[in-house]
């Protein structure tokens, strides 16, 4: 502050500054910048921007009085004041800025939920997992360059038997098991085996054939822990110029190791049915089987008896071919440890929701 | 068939401490499967040792029973007990409580002492009972887990056996020895016997066997025995029911004679029990050489024996004192009497060998499987003899087999050999097959040399001579299964070993991939997991009322549905037309597990029978039907479309801090239908509809091309309850085939258009019966093709609507492809929509 002159404004105001005055100009900025200091919330800002800014404040009504000043004070008090305001407008902008900060984090903080009581909505679903590892079963043989074929569940007997090579009174056909359709003289059954779809396969298809036949089939089982009158199997067909039962193993073994890892081992024992001559059991190495590593019954498979051949007019001399079926409740049973056929079959949420992809 | 190891033991190498467990990895090799393990030391342990009764007294206890307070010895007179333990006496003399009354002071008996463990893990230790401490048992069969003989304990001398005080029970009665139980394919009858089995362990290991075919002396017919005439006029397949019928006679036998302990533990042990001598010798012949035999009291038969088929009418009382109606396919014994058995299922009564039998006459006969297996099927009488019948029989075994028991019944039942034998019958010729040169190595893909295929097939039994060409092949007479050159082959291979079978992967033509079909079911079926829901598989049994309910959209109208047979379930003996009832069971399932938030659907197959049911056409096998029977064949498979179905009862979301739940409703079985069109790129049109299951307000039609392809709604409130599921419960079902077809085969992508859009609101008023639906196609026909989309957002009924009718809000979308539409194009073509829902539906503009 320099020196000390009494404002000499004609309608001067004990409380309004003289625009010339220095001193009471820098007073009335330096009270302005402590109540926008003081400020604590932007209400409280708006107060202090009302009451130091505002048109009754010192500043605003000294600027008002320079219009009424000699020309050669206007230059002075015009600097004067407008410095002054500046100060005060910009101390206001800083602080404007500092308490909207504050107010948003604030606002963030009091916002905050409890992220562990959120609510679950719409969840994923599930397919239920026989179905997906159908899918995956057809997948690793589509992946091969074979086509997937299907056919209907009830069929005809000769379908399911007959065209087999299963003889009317052979006590394979017993074994079985089957459902019968009324009436008897229909001739039709519930597919006791997903095997007819490879005699329509053929029927349907030129030579080679290539084919993975996934389905449901029927038994005349009562439920337990390890049976179920309606079950899914998926049965395999090749029929080609010169195929081999090596190249029956080498289709299983690749098999194998799509579905169990490259680890995965296979063994054949001989074994009967109608459909195959020579015929054999497929086992695999279950490592972590309960009471300890052992080969468990996967399936059976064969090279295509020449008679199921002809059934489908294809000329055994010249072409030969191999087949395989496995059980898919069977494999989810040893692959994802199923206790019990029970959870497979009831339809029990829990079961299919548990899987995820993982199959 | 299980295999008693001591028995297996007398023909093989198998070696002395062989293990049940070890016998079966050795047969699994060569096709034979492992099932169970028979042991019995592994339910009886301890000492188990023959006592004499020195004496018994009887005493009667306070609840009336007597009981006999017997003193036995357990050691030989004068030796010392060498056994010690709680309770066993040093004395050799133990006290013992018996409440069996079969035996006398002086019998020798068995005495499971102190410290013995019996099955059912039944230990035995000194108790005081009845006054005494009973320091040991006086064992029954039963108790010993050998018999199920309820006519008190062991007296060893009624079996025969005389033993020394002190002998171990469990060499004695063979407990020392164990069974494998293996599982016998239907090709490989000769494996139910010692004989075969024993053949096949020497294929597996690589060592000498013996036959026991080849350890029987047959006596040579010096008379002629009993008269046999085999008559069969109505042969099934043309084949004969019986081919051979050997008999032979043995005259004096003691049928009382006990079974010697030898033989009743290998029968036990092979499964059969113990009945009586002659029967149990015409297992024990069975068991160890495959042949099925029938032993005929001589004397109650009358004249000559015919084998013929049965009369209609007749009848038999069988040996299980059942009368039988006989079929004319029924193949029988005779005699001049009438008939005195179902030929290899079961003798009858009147001729059977009984205690007072002095002169039996054996029948070793062949007869025809299916013959066999026709009658045991028909009378319900499965046997070892059919069991065995059914899967051949070796022809050429007959004579052998009946000498077999001839020598048996004269060593063991006192009897006397005559030299009566009759053979009618002859053994047909065998048949040769040709085995190509190099054919077992191109089917199996394994280079096989000449020498390892004679010496496979020889191995097996078969004849085998070389030529050029190839092999001609001979098989055994034990082999009937054997009648193709890949019958051969598959010995070949299992002989040598299938472990020497390489993998060589084939590769397939270029293939196409999933069908259309295909993808379009996964599509849906992942789609409805996306979106929430959970697949389920539910059985296909349904009842009548079920099908009746679900599978016609009027009540009333019988649902043709197929038929099962021999069902489970009698109630449930019906194939579905809905998936729904499956679903509906799933979900109250579920609803008992406390699950009641629920979202399930399932795709399967139903079954809708049409005019034609099967077929009467059934054409032989080997060999490709005509293309007429084929198109029979097909015809008569019914139809059976795939579907798709959904049920959610509860909530979507249920109630949680803070958020209001959300209930599944009506809205929402619509929209998985719409979803699953959707889905596969078509749409549904939705109509009001009318379907028993359903609420008669809350349900609709999904058509396509105005045909009916499913429903969507709210379940009936009154089948909900007779079904015990909460209220609300909702549901659809689709036609999914009929929707995947009607998808388009290809979509052609339009232009989007990035023209700004324009929205119009209108509000009409129509009569209270108007369905939404319809006034919105009214709108979407009227706006034309600015028209991008149209939506109800609010419908009105109350306070400035007249009664009886209400208000419907639509927004109107429109967009040109190559303008800004102005305010006037977008008015004029919102009036152009109204004006034909007031044309169609009176709609007034509020």
């Amino acid at each position: 502050m320099s020196d000390q002159t009494t404002p000499t404004a004609p309608d001067a105001e004990p409380n309004i500054p003289h625009p010339t005055d220095e001193a009471a100009i820098s007073q009335a900025v330096e009270a302005a910048l402590a109540a926008i200091e003081a400020a604590g919330d932007l209400n409280e800002l708006k107060e202090a921007r009302l009451a130091h800014t505002g048109e009754k404040s010192p500043l605003s009504l000294a600027n008002r009085q320079i219009g009424k000043l000699d020309k050669s004070e206007k230059a002075v008090a015009g600097k004067l004041v407008g410095g002054a305001r500046g100060r005060v407008n910009k101390a206001l902008a800083a602080r404007t800025v500092v308490l909207e900060e504050a107010e948003a984090a604030r606002i963030l903080v009091e916002e905050t939920v409890d992220v562990t009581a959120a609510p679950r909505r719409r969840r994923a679903g599930a397919r239920h997992p026989l179905s997906v590892l159908q899918d995956r079963v057809s997948d690793i043989f589509v992946g091969m360059g074979w086509e997937i074929a299907e056919g209907p569940e009830v069929e005809s007997e000769w379908f399911n038997f007959d065209a087999l090579n299963f003889k009317p009174d052979h006590p394979a056909r017993e074994m079985q098991d089957t459902f019968f359709i009324e009436p008897a003289d229909a001739h039709l059954v519930l597919r006791t085996h997903t095997s007819p779809v490879q005699v329509r396969s053929m029927l349907e298809r030129e030579v080679p054939v290539y084919v993975l036949c996934p389905g449901r089939t029927f038994r005349t089982d009562e439920l337990d822990a390890t049976h179920t009158p309606v079950f899914h199997q998926f049965e395999g067909l090749a029929v080609d110029k010169g195929l081999t039962m090596a190249d029956l193993r080498g289709t299983l073994e690749h098999f194998a190791r799509q579905m169990f890892g490259a680890e995965a081992q296979i063994r054949l024992r001989p074994a009967y049915f109608p459909f195959t001559e020579p015929s054999a059991e497929l086992d695999i190495w279950h490592p972590g089987a309960k009471g300890g590593p052992r080969w468990i019954e996967w399936g059976g498979c064969g090279m295509i008896n020449p008679n199921v051949l002809r059934a489908a007019g294809i000329d055994p001399e010249e072409y030969s071919g191999f087949a395989f079926g496995m059980g898919i409740e069977r494999t989810l049973m040893f692959r994802n440890d199923v206790p019990d056929m029970h959870d497979m079959i009831e339809g029990d949420v829990r079961f299919s929701q548990h899987f995820g992809m993982e199959i | 068939m299980r295999i008693p190891l001591s028995w297996l033991r007398e023909y093989t190498q198998l070696p002395a401490d062989a293990s049940a467990e070890d016998l079966m990895a050795d047969l699994v090799k060569v096709g034979l499967e492992e099932e169970d393990v028979h042991r019995p030391s592994d339910e009886l342990s301890g000492p188990i040792v023959v006592g004499q009764v020195l004496s018994l007294v009887k005493e009667e206890a306070s609840n009336g029973k007597t009981i006999n307070w017997c003193q036995v010895r357990v050691v030989p007179e004068g030796a010392e007990q060498t056994l010690t333990g709680k309770g066993i006496d040093p004395t050799g003399v133990q006290g013992i409580v018996c409440g069996a009354h079969n035996f006398v002071e002086g019998d020798k008996v068995v005495v499971t002492l102190p410290g013995a463990v019996l099955p059912g893990d039944f230990k035995i230790s000194p108790r005081k009972t009845y006054g005494h401490t009973s320091a040991g048992m006086i064992a029954s069969s039963r108790e010993l887990g050998i018999g199920d003989d309820h006519d008190g304990i062991i007296v060893l001398s009624r079996l025969g056996l005389d033993p020394e005080l002190g002998t171990d029970v469990f060499e004695l009665f063979g407990l020392d020895d164990q069974a494998a139980e293996i599982n016998v394919t239907p090709d490989r009858g000769y494996c139910f016997s010692i004989r075969g089995v024993a053949r096949e362990y020497g294929l597996a290991t690589g060592t000498d066997y013996t036959d026991p075919a080849s350890k029987v002396q047959v006596t040579d017919a010096a008379e002629a025995g009993h008269p046999v005439v085999l008559d069969d006029q109505a042969p099934i397949y043309g084949v004969a029911g019986c081919t051979r019928f050997v008999t032979r006679e043995v005259a004096g036998i003691d049928p009382t004679r006990p079974t010697p302990r030898w033989m009743a533990s290998r029968l036990q042990l092979a499964g059969m029990r113990s009945i009586s001598l002659p029967v149990d010798i015409s297992n024990y012949v069975m068991l160890e050489l495959g042949a099925p035999l029938h032993f005929y009291d001589a004397d109650k038969l009358t004249g000559a024996i015919t084998v013929r088929r049965a009369a209609a009418g007749e009848k038999l009382t069988t040996l299980d004192e059942k009368d039988r109606e006989l079929s004319p396919e029924d193949l029988l014994i005779t005699d001049e009497s009438g008939a005195i058995g179902i030929a290899g299922v079961m003798g009858g009564a009147s001729t059977e060998v009984s205690d007072a039998t002095s002169r039996v006459l054996i029948e070793a006969a062949h007869f025809d499987a299916v013959s066999i297996a026709r009658s045991r099927r028909r009378h319900k009488l499965p046997s070892e003899a059919s069991k065995r019948f059914e899967r051949g029989v070796d022809p050429r075994i007959m004579q052998i087999a009946a000498q077999r028991a001839v020598d048996l019944l004269v060593e063991l039942a006192g009897g006397t050999e005559t030299a009566k034998v009759t053979d009618a019958g002859a053994v047909p010729e065998a048949a040769q097959i040709l085995l190509p040169a190099g054919f077992a190595s191109a089917l199996i893909g394994v280079d096989y040399s000449d020498a390892q295929i004679i010496s496979a097939l020889e191995g097996i039994g078969a004849q085998v001579s070389q030529d050029a060409a190839g092999f001609t092949v001979t098989a055994p007479s034990w082999r009937p299964d054997l009648a193709i050159k890949e019958d051969l082959v598959e010995e070949v291979a299992r002989v040598i070993g299938y472990d020497q079978i390489p993998a060589t992967l084939p590769v397939a033509p270029p293939g196409r991939g999933l069908s259309r079909s295909q993808s379009q079911r996964r599509r849906v079926l992942q789609g409805l997991a996306d979106v929430g829901m959970t697949e389920v598989l539910s059985y296909p049994f349904v009842s009548q009322a079920q099908n009746n309910t679900f599978g016609a959209a009027q009540a009333g109208t019988p649902v043709k549905a197929i038929t099962l047979a021999n069902p489970i379930s009698k109630e449930f003996r019906f194939l579905r037309t809905s998936l729904l009832p499956g679903l509906l069971d799933t979900a109250r399932r579920n609803h008992g597990r406390g699950f009641r938030d629920l979202a399930l659907y399932e795709g399967g197959l139903v079954f809708l029978p049409g005019e034609q049911l099967g077929s009467s056409v059934l054409p032989p096998l080997g060999a490709k039907p005509s293309d007429e029977v084929l198109a029979e064949l097909f015809a008569g498979v019914p139809n059976q479309p795939w579907q798709i179905a959904g049920v959610f009862t509860g909530h979507e979301a249920p109630a949680a801090a803070g958020f209001a739940p959300r209930a599944w409703d009506w809205a929402d079985a619509l929209d998985a239908a719409r979803t699953v069109a959707d889905l596969l790129g078509t749409q549904l049109e939705i109509a009001q509809g009318s379907h028993q299951a359903f609420h008669p307000g809350r349900a609709a039609a999904l058509k396509l091309d105005g045909q009916i392809v499913g429903y969507a709604g709210e379940l009936h409130p009154a089948l909900l309850k007779d079904a015990d599921l909460p209220a609300r419960t909702v549901a659809f079902e689709l036609n999914a085939a009929a929707v995947m077809d009607a998808a388009p085969a290809v979509v052609v992508a339009g232009h989007l258009s990035t023209q700004p859009l324009a929205t119009q609101d209108v509000a009409l008023v129509v009569d209270r019966e108007v369905v939404a639906g319809d006034v919105l196609a009214a709108l979407r026909e009227g706006a034309g093709e600015l028209l991008e989309d149209v939506a109800l957002f609010d419908v009105y009924e109350g306070k400035g609507i007249e009664d009886g009718k209400k208000s419907l809000a639509f927004g109107l979308r429109f967009r040109a492809t190559d303008r800004t539409l102005t305010a006037d194009e977008a008015s004029e073509a919102r009036a152009a929509a109204v004006a034909v829902a007031a044309a169609k539906f009176g709609a007034v503009q509020r």
